[in-house]
Order: C-alpha cells, then structure tokens, then sequence
C-alpha cells in the first residue's frame, strides 16, 4: 500500500464517522483537529475503524501518531505493508 | 430474516434494557464485532420513552420534546456527537423544531418569558423583563457555556448557590429553575450545578425539536441500526438476578429461569434498580455499601394527555409548544404530600412544532405533567384508584388552563375531547421497574458507571446524562470507555 492509498483509507473512515465534516480540503501536514471538529471519541473511533476493517491495531501510546494525514500514513503505511496489503 | 441460536448462551456484553441508553449501546457494541444482547422485560422498546396505543391511537409515553437540538452544522453538541458515534444520518430522526415555548409565572403567569431555539429570544426576555438582573444573567451563560459538564471528576457543587451569585431576583432563580427541574432533576429542591448545566445547555442554549411520529421514529432508527449492526435483542425478557461471585457477575438469571453468561454487563434499569438484582446469596461486603448508598429517587409525576378534535390553536390557546408554570411565590420542586401538586407543572402541545407547510398530527393532543407522590397511588385500591385519576385529572386540567389564553366557551374543552388518557406514578413503575416512579432515577448519579461488581456498569438515567439525547450518550459513553477503549 501507498502513503496516498493510506491516507485515502483514513478519509475513507473519517467521511463515515464524521459526515458532517467537508473532508475534500484537508492539508495532510495540518493537524486534522485544527481542520475539523474532532473530540477524543472521534479519534477512538478512528482507531477503531482501523481494527474493524484492516485488522490494524494502534495502541494508546502511539495515538498521537494520528495527528496529521501525513503523520498517519508514515505510522500506518509499514502496519499495513506488514500485513500484505 | 435472523436466526438466534438459543443454545448459544455466553454472550460478550449482555445490555439489561431496551431503551435509549441500551439500544445506543448496544449499536455501538455490535458495530465494532462484540457479540450482545439486550434483555427487555417489557414487550416493546424505548424504556422510559417508549409508546403504546389505544383504541388504535398512538401515544407516546413521556416524550414532550427532544432537548438539545442543534441545527445542522453545529458541532461538538451531543446531538452530534450522538449522530457521529451511532453513524445516523441526522435525516433518519426528522426532527422538527418547537414554535416557541414560555415560562409562566404567578397566579395567572403574569410573569412570562418566551424562548425558542434562537437563544437570543430568551436572553432578549430576560433583559426586558428583569433588566436589573441581565448583567448576572449574562455573566452566568458565560459561565455556562464554558463550564467541563462532562468531566467525570468535577466536584460537586450546589447550583442555586452557583446561581445566588450571579443572580438576587428569586423570580428569575425559580423561572430558570421550573424547566430545567422538571426536564431532568431528580434531586429536591436544588442540583449539582454540573446537572443544572446540562439541562441548561439543552433547553435554553440547543432547543427543542421532535419528530412528526414521535419517539417511535427513533426507536426505529435505534432498532435498525442495532440490527444491522448484527445484535440480538430480547423482548419480553428480563433479567431477574446478577449473580456475583468474589466480586464479578459471573451470569444472569432470566425471568423464564434461563441463565447465560456475559464478559460484560451493562445495566440501564437504574442503580438501586441494578443493586436489587444482585442476589442476596451472592452479595459481597462491598455490593451491600453500594446498595446501601443508592437512594430511590423522590420525584414521580403524572400526566394527562387530551385528545382533541382540532389543534389546541383553534381553541385560542396560541402556539406554545412548551408552558412551564407555578402559580406561587415560590416554585417548590420537592416530593408532595397531596397525590398531585397541582401548583406547578408543564403543558405540552405537540402540534406547536414546525412540521411543515403539509405535515401534521392526525388529531390535537394537549398534555400536563405534574409532579405526584408516589406513595399516596401505590397502595390505592383498583376502585379507589380509577376515582383518583378522574378527580386528579381534572384538577390537573383546571390548574394548567389558567396559563393558557381563555377558552371561548367554559365547555369549549370538553366538547372538543375525543379521548383521554393519564399516567401516574404506579404506571410508571408497572412498566418501567423504575422505583418510586422516579422517572429520574436516584438523585445520586454514578459518573464513572461503576459498580462494585467489576464487570457491571451502570448506563442511562443513573449514569447522570439526562433527557433522550443524554440517556443515548450515556450508554455511547460508558460502552466506549469500560468496553471497547478497554481493548477487549
């Protein structure tokens, strides 16, 4: 998997657990809590959905690796290579 | 069409209750893989706001409103938080927004303040009607509108002495007081500030909406998405035990004598509810202080609901939505003495929202709560009982009129009603469990959820979150922080 499907699979998620927000402008080295209103059961869900339909987990400590969409496809992308994906 | 297999007995989460709280738990459950089910004593969904008919009509239990709407767009609310965590279109629950609604103060609410879902309406009230008072008045939304009511470790602290300092008109104290009391307290007299802040923010600050059809259309909603979700749910089902062993629910004894077993359990019938279903045999030092600590709430109600064959407008009773009233010097909050205490209350006129040019309710519909004591109808009578109701009822008719324009006729009322119907505070136990007929449960909430069983947690009404957007959260909240953040 690419960074950029990475990052597409992140906003796949977010779209679903935030439909409310406009998503097609978002800077990927912008915090995303700076760019959209997203409380801390937003990102669990983010986590969440991530083991639901990839299998990846994410444990706590590494939450703040989320961030950005940039910050998430150099922590996601090797877990999902990792995975054959 | 789904095919339970009853063999199959463990469950991850059992969920006791299908209503608000329960079902949005259990959606949020079932969506991320847990195997659930929610156990209802009852035949239909909805807890404490569920629905039922009569000769064909459809009533809704308690629902006069849905507190803390917010239109779309407006972010961070628990209406959207709701939304997002249960993956709803805000579409699918249709609301609609009230007219407007008024506080009614006085012997014949001489003093009144009007507020809509435009909280500038009522600010605008308060400056003209108390312009001594506005600059405190202002001063506490800010306070309000910044207050942490969500964090599970905020002292407690009283909210009429929050509000004594902001505030020296005791007319305006108990006009805010009225609505916020009597659309969620289930403390006497007083509330934790914290409390006063969340049924402030969802009455004044968001506002009132419902659907067209009334709670049913979010059960329904609820009930799709639990089912999609893949939960199991069973009606006419309660549980009658929580056996506990060193301190763990180790299974559940159903009403038909089945037991099944449960990682988790999550109970929404209330806490001193819950605390009587640990068994006696299988209490743990530390379950008797709990129970111990659980008082049942004071407060029941009752309600008159008038069927009309016009809408109340065109009985000259304007378009309130919501009329919140007290005729005397002080509003007085507090378990009565008398079966009814008539001299406060709230009138509901479910047509007074804004439906649309082309929607409306099939008929008019014209409802008063009061507050009621539940000791003075528990033990009536079958006789005696039905006499009551009639008597109360009227007086309860006779008492709310005087905050509404004048009818054009003393018989204008009466030749209008197709039906009626009433609740008291032994309904509310027969279908609800809930003691004492406190439809606010114990006036001493458990933030955290927590029990002294290690694997039962409280959600709903008890849990401190109120209203049906709040008892939606609450099962949201506490599903997510002791089950699915937990990682198991």
């Amino acid at each position: 998997m690419t960074k950029d499907e990475t990052k597409q699979a992140v906003l796949d998620i977010i779209a679903d657990i935030a439909p409310d927000e406009d998503i097609s402008n978002l800077k990927p080295d912008v915090r995303l809590r700076d760019q959209m209103q997203l409380d801390s059961m937003d990102f669990l869900d983010i986590v969440m959905e991530l083991r639901k339909r990839h299998g990846i987990e994410v444990p706590e400590a590494d939450y703040p690796q989320l961030a950005s969409l940039d910050s998430c496809a150099e922590y996601l992308t090797p877990k999902f290579t990792a995975l054959g994906k | 069409m789904t095919t339970i297999d009853y063999t199959s007995t463990h469950y991850d989460v059992a969920i006791i209750g299908a209503g608000m709280a329960g079902l949005a738990a259990g959606i949020r459950l079932a969506h991320f893989g847990k195997k659930v089910c929610i156990f209802e004593r009852h035949n239909a969904p909805g807890g404490l706001n569920s629905f039922y008919s009569i000769d064909g009509r459809k009533y809704d239990v308690g629902l006069h409103a849905m507190t803390n709407f917010v239109r779309a767009g407006v972010k961070g609310t628990p209406l959207t938080k709701l939304l997002r965590q249960l993956r709803i279109d805000r579409d699918e629950f249709a609301l609609c927004e009230q007219k407007r609604s008024r506080v009614a103060f006085g012997p014949r609410g001489e003093a009144s303040l009007t507020f809509t879902n435009d909280f500038t309406v009522f600010e605008s009230e308060v400056a003209r009607q108390f312009p001594a008072q506005i600059d405190g008045f202002r001063r506490l939304v800010a306070l309000i509108r910044t207050y942490d009511d969500v964090s599970l470790g905020a002292q407690p602290e009283s909210a009429r002495a929050v509000i004594r300092r902001h505030l020296n008109d005791p007319l305006l104290e108990d006009m805010l007081f009225c609505p916020v009391m009597y659309y969620g307290s289930a403390t006497e007299h007083d509330m934790e500030f914290g409390q006063f802040v969340i049924m402030f923010k969802a009455l004044f600050l968001e506002g009132f909406a419902r659907p067209l059809d009334g709670v049913r259309v979010v059960i329904r909603v609820l009930l799709d998405k639990y089912r999609q979700a893949g939960g199991e749910r069973r009606m006419k089902c309660g549980v009658k035990e929580i056996v506990v062993r060193d301190g763990h629910a180790s299974a559940l004894i159903l009403d038909d004598g089945t037991e099944v077993t449960a990682t988790h359990v999550i109970s929404t019938v209330g806490a001193p509810e819950t605390e009587r279903l640990l068994g006696e045999k299988s209490q743990t030092p530390n379950a008797k202080s709990q129970r111990d600590g659980h008082p049942v709430g004071a407060l029941s109600y009752t309600e008159t609901i008038t069927v009309l064959d016009r809408e109340p407008a065109a009985l000259g009773w304007g378009d309130d939505t919501i009329v919140f009233f007290n005729d005397s010097e002080r509003f007085t909050y507090a378990r009565c003495e008398t079966p009814v205490d008539t001299r406060s209350g709230v009138i509901c006129m479910p047509n007074n929202f804004d439906f649309g040019p082309d929607a409306h309710l099939p008929e008019g519909l014209f409802r008063c709560t009061c507050l009621a004591s539940y000791d003075q109808w528990v033990n009536l009578p079958e006789a005696a009982y039905r006499e009551a109701k009639a008597h109360w009822y009227a007086e309860i008719q006779k008492s709310a009129q005087r905050f509404l324009p004048p009818l054009p006729t003393p018989d204008a009322l009466a030749r209008a009603t197709l039906a009626t119907d009433m609740f008291t505070p032994r309904t509310i136990t027969k279908f609800t469990g809930r003691l004492g007929g406190a439809i606010y449960g114990s006036p001493q909430k458990v933030r955290d959820g927590r029990t002294a069983v290690d694997n039962l947690y409280l959600a709903g009404t008890d849990q401190g979150f109120l209203g049906i957007i709040g008892a939606m959260l609450s099962g949201i909240s506490m599903a997510n922080f002791h089950i699915l953040a937990g990682g198991k």
